[in-house]
């Protein structure tokens, strides 16, 4: 197979009739591993898998066609509802992107804090990628654990912005709230604690002999196929190659930090789960440098109350933590965007799932699945 | 006399559960009377003190080759054999003949009892030596008088388990 | 009639243990679920059910309720005599199982000089259950799960067959009552003469009651619950049941065989006889720890639900601390009610080390559980039986038991650390040329 060409397998319907040892196997729409409401449709010879096509839609909401009817401020809160597990990003993402058209930028103090939230929106999400994805692989304890940090994280979301998951933190322009008194004392205290979870974790994984044999060698995806597929995030820096778009285009206030993009070398599914270990304590470095020294002002810009920014388009991007999502903004001069269109990282990165899993068998599937750190909020909108 | 009753309890069973197994339409139902019949035959060497062979008896007939025969039963389409017919028309002359060879063994049976030639035909069973059980009787055989054709048979086992393997692998 | 008079009055004591087994057996495989749970909770940092009853003690009985009053839903197309026979041989056969086992030395249903291999077999029939459960649900992931179930559950019988010749050979005898005493005999327990034929007969044991990591063909992410998917109300509980009381069999019979069954740690040491009192002080620990617990429970009810425990538990203590005095006929109770509770603490500590292996190890793939079965398990096993045996004569013609014993146990791990050697190169062979395949 020319793995350089973008080739799913011809719908399976069309194919000739399956040769004698092969069936089809249909996995989903409910399933307790495809992570939501996603149908797979394995080509299998014996335990093989000769071929897969994926079947979306289920979560289909019509986000995009929402967005041109509503006013750019009412357009923010239908983002959280995309990548539901990473809503703070989502919310990133848009409120930077509309920042972008209108020309305004948030004040320091507001891309900080933004920073901040982000960073730790991505340990949250992380965390319950480990959790799920120890569990489809039969590691019954460590999600306990890891929601049990997330739960850390998400009563500083609430405390910040009143919601735990669809957080709506940003506003177009800086942020609606100031940080509440001890915002700053409980994410010290929770990146402090934090360094010796992920200690307990990979205690727990890494050199497991199971765990090793059943991601290692599993779901391969080299550089080249990662960059032809369009696959962003953790998955394309397991692959090898070094992009993060916190360091090619800083946004917020990324640029004022160290921190290092962990990359891995064989593309496997051991080395997305290293890659996404070691992610969760770069971010736990950004939080612990920018919390040090917030700077005052101003949270908000002056955007004004009504937002009408002048005809044009805008694409911009952010690392979101399952990969690089993307609006592309356009506005025709109203109160309402003309397009908004999403680049859902799940969605491009699933296109790869057939890629990784020919070859494998079918127990392999789930923890292929897992390891792509899939949302259907996301792929489907 | 409790002897008795269990030798016609297992007797019986066995004899109802072969009949069943050839009788009965559905594959699995056949497969698990074939298993009543294998416990049947290993109560029958519980109650002649051979508990050694009662053990073996489930161990490998009913854990083992049943097993086997089960999966294969499961593996393979069924509806053919569910549509067959079961008696075909040669039945009758099956039936002749099973009578004849009954009526021959009823007689080995009888000689055997009555007749001092006929006592040759089944010699009376060797009693285990005072103080071992049928295991330690068997191991004693096996292993001191029997050793030879044991390492054989031992060999073939495993020239047939090769043998399998070898022919059932995709590739060496 | 004389007949059945005469059958009754001479194994009466034999009938009523085992009514005895039938009526308890739902209970302490109930009760074995609930210990699991709290485990479960413990590692998983929770507390696990605490509502029914004090600390969750009540939750098997709302278990039991629930499922028996819910719909007993049969699929259209199964096959109703098979599907209503499977859960019934799984269950048979893991009851059967305890008529073997020897408790005490006076607690035992049938003395049977083959022992250890009437439960292999009726091990083996367990299988069947499984395999027809999952035929008859006439779906096909249930046939799927049972079959490879199957297979998991022949493969690994043969290492744990034969880590128990292994056992066997130090014994010289099947039988479970003389296993033990071979071991009191000794005055060791088997696990230190042959530690390996214990490991691998926990690994194997691990395999043989399909419970993590070696749960593939249940394993809820996979094909939702294998041969069991079909199963509901009752008849799920039936295996579930049957599940659970393996487990406690096969940790009866590693107790009896490697762990010295009965008796007490160093049962020969006389200095150590002090450790004759450990039993009743455990117990009253536990019954003053009740005690204690009973007004600080949530609730009126859960306090008396406590206050009864704790009178159970003091119940048990009572016993167990009788027999210590010194009066002869209450000391000739001894070993068999201490060899009761040692007994029944060496099970519950196997059985929580299955627990604990649940808890923590990923799940094996069913092509990789097979590989080490058949690749590691079985070679292993076979050349740890004749190291015992090596090691056996040796000692019979003279040799240090030490040496002899030390000395093969030294051999088989080289042999192991070869195997896995050879079994990681076979790999990087096979990974090697997956890559080359698809560059």
């Amino acid at each position: 197979m020319d793995e350089t060409r973008i080739t799913g397998m011809p719908p399976v319907e069309e194919t000739a009739v399956p040769g004698a040892d092969e069936i089809v196997l249909n996995m989903g729409p409910q399933h307790p591993s495809t992570h939501g409401v996603l149908r797979v449709k394995l080509r299998l010879d014996g335990e093989k898998i000769e071929g897969s096509e994926c079947f979306i839609g289920y979560l289909h909401r019509g986000v995009e066609k929402i967005a041109e009817h509503r006013t750019y401020q009412q357009f923010a809160p239908y983002v959280d509802r995309m990548d539901y597990v990473a809503a703070v990003s989502n919310g990133l993402g848009y409120c930077e992107a509309v920042e972008k058209l209108l020309g305004a930028e948030a004040p320091p103090r507001a891309r900080v804090v933004r920073t901040i939230l982000t960073e730790l929106q991505r340990i949250a999400s992380h965390l319950l990628w480990l959790g799920t994805h120890a569990l489809d692989i039969g590691a019954l304890t460590p999600v306990f654990y890891c929601l049990r940090e997330r739960e850390e994280i998400l009563k500083i979301f609430e405390k910040y912005c009143g919601a735990r998951l669809t957080t709506h933190a940003f506003r177009i322009g800086g942020l609606q709230y100031e940080t509440y008194d001890g915002f700053e004392h409980d994410v010290k205290r929770f990146c402090v604690d934090f360094a010796s979870k992920v200690d307990e974790y990979e205690q727990l994984l890494t050199g497991n002999r199971i765990w090793v044999g059943r991601t290692k060698g599993i779901g391969l995806l080299n550089s080249e196929q990662a960059i032809a597929l369009g696959v962003t995030g953790p998955p394309l820096r397991a692959s090898g190659v070094k992009w993060d778009i916190r360091k090619a285009m800083p946004y917020a206030a990324y640029d004022q930090y160290e921190f290092e993009i962990p990359t891995g070398k064989n593309g496997d599914t051991y080395d997305r789960y290293l890659v996404r270990m070691e992610e969760m304590r770069q971010s736990r470095r950004i939080c612990l440098q920018a919390i040090e020294n917030i700077p005052s002002g101003p949270i908000m810009a002056k955007v004004g109350k009504v937002l009408k920014p002048p005809p044009g388009e805008v694409y911009h991007a952010i690392e979101a933590p399952k990969g690089e999502i993307g609006y592309y903004v356009v506005s025709d001069g109203t109160t309402q965007p003309y397009r908004v269109r999403v680049r859902p990282p799940s969605f491009i990165n699933l296109q790869a799932l057939d890629t990784m899993v020919r070859g494998h068998l079918v127990a392999d599937v789930v923890a292929i699945i897992g390891t792509l750190d899939i949302v259907l909020g996301e792929v489907d909108r | 006399m409790g002897n008795e009753i269990l030798f016609y309890f297992f007797a019986g069973l066995a004899v109802l559960s072969g009949a069943l197994v050839v009788t009965m339409r559905n594959v699995v139902h056949s497969a698990i009377f074939l298993i009543t019949a294998l416990l049947a035959t290993a109560g029958l060497y519980l109650t002649l003190n051979a508990e050694f062979l009662f053990a073996v008896q489930i161990i490998l007939y009913v854990g083992g080759i049943m097993v086997l025969f089960v999966f294969v039963i499961m593996l393979v389409n069924l509806d053919v054999a569910l549509h067959q017919v079961q008696f075909n028309r040669q039945s009758w002359v099956a039936g002749l003949l099973s009578v004849a060879l009954l009526a021959e063994l009823l007689a080995a049976l009888a000689l055997a009892r009555n007749s001092v030639s006929g006592s040759q035909l089944l010699p009376a069973p060797r009693l285990a030596a005072p103080g071992g059980g049928n295991t330690e009787e068997i191991g004693r055989l096996l292993f001191h008088n029997y050793v030879i054709p044991f390492e054989i048979a031992s060999i073939l086992l495993l020239v047939a388990l090769v043998g399998a393997v070898v022919m059932g692998k995709k590739r060496i | 009639m004389q007949g059945v008079l005469d059958f009754l009055l001479k194994y009466w004591v034999q009938l009523v243990d085992a009514l005895v087994i039938v009526g308890v057996f739902p209970l302490l495989a109930g009760y074995v679920v609930l210990l699991e749970r709290k485990v479960m909770a413990d590692m998983q940092a929770r507390l696990g059910p605490m509502r029914v009853g004090p600390h969750g003690l009540l939750q098997p009985l709302a278990d039991a309720v629930k499922l028996m009053i819910k719909e007993d839903i049969i699929p259209e197309s199964a096959d109703r005599l098979i599907f209503w026979l499977a859960p019934v041989l799984s269950v048979t056969a893991a009851m059967l199982a305890f008529a073997a086992i020897a408790v005490g030395p006076g607690f035992l249903i049938a003395d049977m000089n083959i022992g250890l291999l009437f439960i292999l077999a009726i091990s083996s029939m367990g299988i069947f259950g499984i395999v027809l459960g999952g035929w008859a649900s006439n779906s096909h992931y249930s046939l799927l799960g049972a079959l490879r179930s199957a297979a998991q559950l022949v493969s690994y019988e043969v290492a744990v067959g034969m880590a128990m010749v292994a056992g066997l050979l130090l014994a010289g005898t099947l039988s479970m009552k003389d296993i033990v005493l071979a071991q009191a005999d000794r005055g060791v327990w088997f696990v230190f003469v042959a530690p390996i034929a214990f490991v691998i007969y926990l690994i194997g044991s691990v395999a043989e009651t399909n419970r993590a990591p070696f749960d593939m063909p249940e394993a809820e992410s996979e094909l939702v619950a294998g041969y069991m998917t079909e199963y509901s109300g009752f008849r799920w509980a039936l295996y579930f049941l049957a599940e659970y009381a393996n487990m406690v069999v096969v940790g009866s019979v590693a107790t009896t065989l490697f762990l010295g069954g009965w008796l007490r740690p160093f049962p020969s040491v006389a200095w150590l006889n002090f450790l004759d009192v450990v039993p009743p002080l455990v117990m009253l620990g536990v019954t003053g720890y009740c005690f204690y617990r009973v007004p600080r429970q949530t609730g009126k009810d859960q306090s008396f639900i406590m206050l009864i425990f704790a009178g159970i538990c003091l119940l048990i203590t009572l016993p167990l601390a009788l027999v210590l005095a010194p009066v002869p006929q209450l000391a000739a109770l001894k070993p068999g009610i201490h060899g009761a509770f040692w007994f029944i603490a060496k099970v519950m500590l196997y059985v929580y080390v299955f627990l604990w292996a649940r808890f923590t190890f990923p799940r094996y793939r069913f092509d990789q559980l097979m590989r080490l079965g058949w690749h590691y398990l079985i070679p292993l096993s076979i050349v740890n039986v004749m190291a015992v045996a090596t090691a056996v004569l040796l000692k019979e013609n003279g040799v240090n038991p030490f040496v002899a014993f030390g000395g093969t146990a030294l051999a088989t791990v080289l042999v192991a650390m070869w195997l896995v050697r050879a079994g990681q190169a076979r790999e990087q062979e096979a990974a090697a040329a997956r890559a080359e395949q698809s560059a």
